[in-house]
């Protein structure tokens, strides 16, 4: 390739955006190829629900320059309002409306053929599991299927962007695994780019091409999955020993972030995935020690943020 | 699509979105004709009978003072359907879905137009519900058809310039609580115009504030078309007051709804 050239499906130059003398947002770059995921990774409090709302054209950046689909997110909204597509933290349906009603009023707003609209709406709660409830009012529903229907809302226009700012705060395991799910099938089968704000590595990890850490209104790292798990320098494993001939052959010969003597338990250094984990197994079978406990920490973004910031995750959300 | 057809297309959709909530929560209606009727009942009522006497009209007591004041009841269920949008509007603006609106490629006025057009089809439901309830209690309308359509068509005028008025209400205030107290003045004015006394038996100052306010021309003209009693200049001056309070209303509306929502 001779020139590292994408088709760019989002470009963020200079981004601020201050309230009064709170700086959110203090000089963001960013450039998102589009048919990607991407992360934005932040504490509460971090600026992300700004930055969305900003790219949403729903508030404006003091200044910088932002293009959606090539489109001036300032100069001409209505452009890059017609190719997005937002579900934000708070649900975005209507609550005296039935799951039907709410999609088929996206269609009329997007006006959908008469046809297409029965189709559309058809297909969209067949894909979201929503068919049983389709016929009840909104108030009803999980918060899981409510933030489905949101989705589903989205969706109705076909958007080329989609944004996603913490979707799957608040839900239970089972309905955050079903929103993977349907975040990982919208770029899949739909080609669309997704920009994605959450709290969560784990979800960045799983889902994301790239991802970015905003810590006090400043991006402080940026790159794939991987390139940040190295910046953290990895997860450990707890051993906890149940004899001391075990515990200080093993403290002589794997690798020892800390040790306790009292307890016979050593903190050994590893990515904590499968492979670093089996191999640690092997050993310990070899050498037959006897162990009681094994725990093994992967990087969350406790240690992202540690690493990055010095600082622990702290909540500065004011309450709402 | 041109931009006025397309403004005409999304208010028709946001029209049928709060028809519908309408007729999930039919109540509403019950609860906005409901309280001037308990006022319908009380005056003809409890006070009828004195204030009829006072008129000094040719029949008198009872069935004199309802003939005079079903009027004035009728423009408060006008007032009180508006208040209603006020809450709606708050209710609405505080939840989600009015984001996602704000996101979408659509004619934005088309939220606030929804608005407005479901007001005024829940006042005219109200209104319909009153008008029953007062020739139930005695009023009888001299009024031929076209009197009713020229009354019909200036109630739904000022339906439609409170509405507006009550949109931007529903826009300032923050919680549903401040947002039905802040058009409660709009109850009250019929009461102190001449919805319920002629404004000649009040005290000078009192007179003067109930012969200037917008409602006095409005119950004159309706109490006129629906009685036949005189109009006088009172039409032109409740047409001039439908302009300029729907104009007010919608400017200051489209104004609050195009700043930047609270972070």
């Amino acid at each position: 390739m001779t020139s590292n050239h994408f088709a760019s499906a989002l470009t963020v130059t200079g981004l601020r955006k201050a309230y009064g003398d709170h700086v959110v947002l203090d000089g963001i770059d960013l450039d998102i190829p589009a048919g990607s995921i991407f992360a934005l990774l932040g504490a509460n409090g971090a600026g992300k629900t700004t930055m969305v709302r900003i790219m949403s054209t729903l508030i404006r950046a003091d200044s910088g320059e932002l293009r959606v689909g090539g489109h001036d997110v300032a100069r001409d909204p209505d452009a890059v309002r017609a190719l997005i597509g937002v579900t934000g933290q708070f649900s975005a349906v209507d609550h005296l409306l039935t799951g039907d009603e709410n999609l088929l009023l996206m269609a009329d707003l997007h006006r959908l053929s008469r046809r297409d609209r029965r189709q559309r709406v058809a297909e969209l709660l067949t894909r979201f599991d929503l068919v049983d409830a389709a016929k009840r009012t909104t108030a009803t529903y999980s918060g899981g299927m409510r933030r489905r229907l949101d989705l589903a809302m989205t969706l109705v226009g076909r958007p080329k962007v989609i944004f996603l700012d913490e979707p799957t705060t608040g839900l239970d395991p089972r309905s955050r695994r079903t929103m993977w799910d349907s975040i990982r099938r919208l770029v899949a089968e739909d080609g669309v780019t997704i920009f994605l704000s959450t709290q969560y590595l784990a979800e960045a990890d799983l889902l994301a091409d790239r991802i970015a850490v905003l810590d006090k209104g400043k991006l402080v790292a940026h790159g794939t999955a991987d390139e940040l798990k190295r910046l953290v320098g990895g997860g450990h494993v707890t051993l906890r020993f149940a004899d001391t001939g075990s515990y200080d052959r093993a403290a002589r010969a794997l690798e020892v972030l800390s040790r306790n003597d009292d307890t016979l338990t050593l903190r050994i250094s590893s990515q904590g995935d499968v492979k670093s984990v089996r191999s640690l197994l092997d050993w310990l079978d070899r050498d037959q020690s006897d162990v009681d406990d094994l725990r093994i920490h992967r990087p969350d973004l406790d240690d992202v943020f540690f690493a990055l910031t010095g600082n622990p995750v702290v909540d500065q959300e004011p309450a709402r | 699509m041109s931009t006025v057809s397309a403004a005409l297309t999304d208010s028709a959709t946001m029209l049928r979105r709060q028809v519908r909530h309408m007729l999930r929560y039919p109540s509403l209606i019950l609860m906005f004709a409901g309280i001037p009727v308990i006022f319908l009942l009380l005056f003809v009522y409890v006070f009828g009978a004195m204030l009829g006497a006072g008129l000094g009209g040719p029949v008198g007591g009872r069935a004199d003072y309802a003939n005079y004041v079903a009027p004035g009841i009728l423009l408060m269920t006008v007032a009180s359907a508006a208040q209603g949008t006020t809450i709606s509007v708050v209710t609405d603006m505080t939840t989600g879905i009015v984001a996602r609106f704000r996101t979408m490629a659509i004619a934005r006025v088309s939220v606030l137009t929804g608005h407005v057009l479901g007001s005024l089809v829940q006042a005219m439901a109200s209104v319909a519900i009153v008008l029953v309830a007062a020739l139930l209690v005695g009023f009888e309308p001299t009024a031929g058809f076209g009197d009713w359509i020229a009354a019909a068509g200036l109630l739904v005028m000022i339906s439609f310039a409170l509405t507006w008025l009550c949109v931007a209400l529903g826009m300032v205030s923050d919680n549903p609580a401040t947002a039905s107290n802040l058009p409660l003045p709009l109850m009250i004015l019929p009461m102190m115009g001449s919805g319920f006394v002629p404004t000649d038996s009040m005290p000078a100052g009192l007179r003067w504030f109930a012969e200037y306010q917008p409602f006095t021309p409005f119950i004159d003209t309706v109490r006129g078309l629906l009685m036949g009693t005189p109009i006088g200049n009172s039409a032109m001056y409740a047409a001039g007051w439908c302009v300029l309070i729907a104009l007010a209303g919608y400017l200051w509306a489209k104004k609050l709804y195009n700043r930047e929502p609270k972070a």
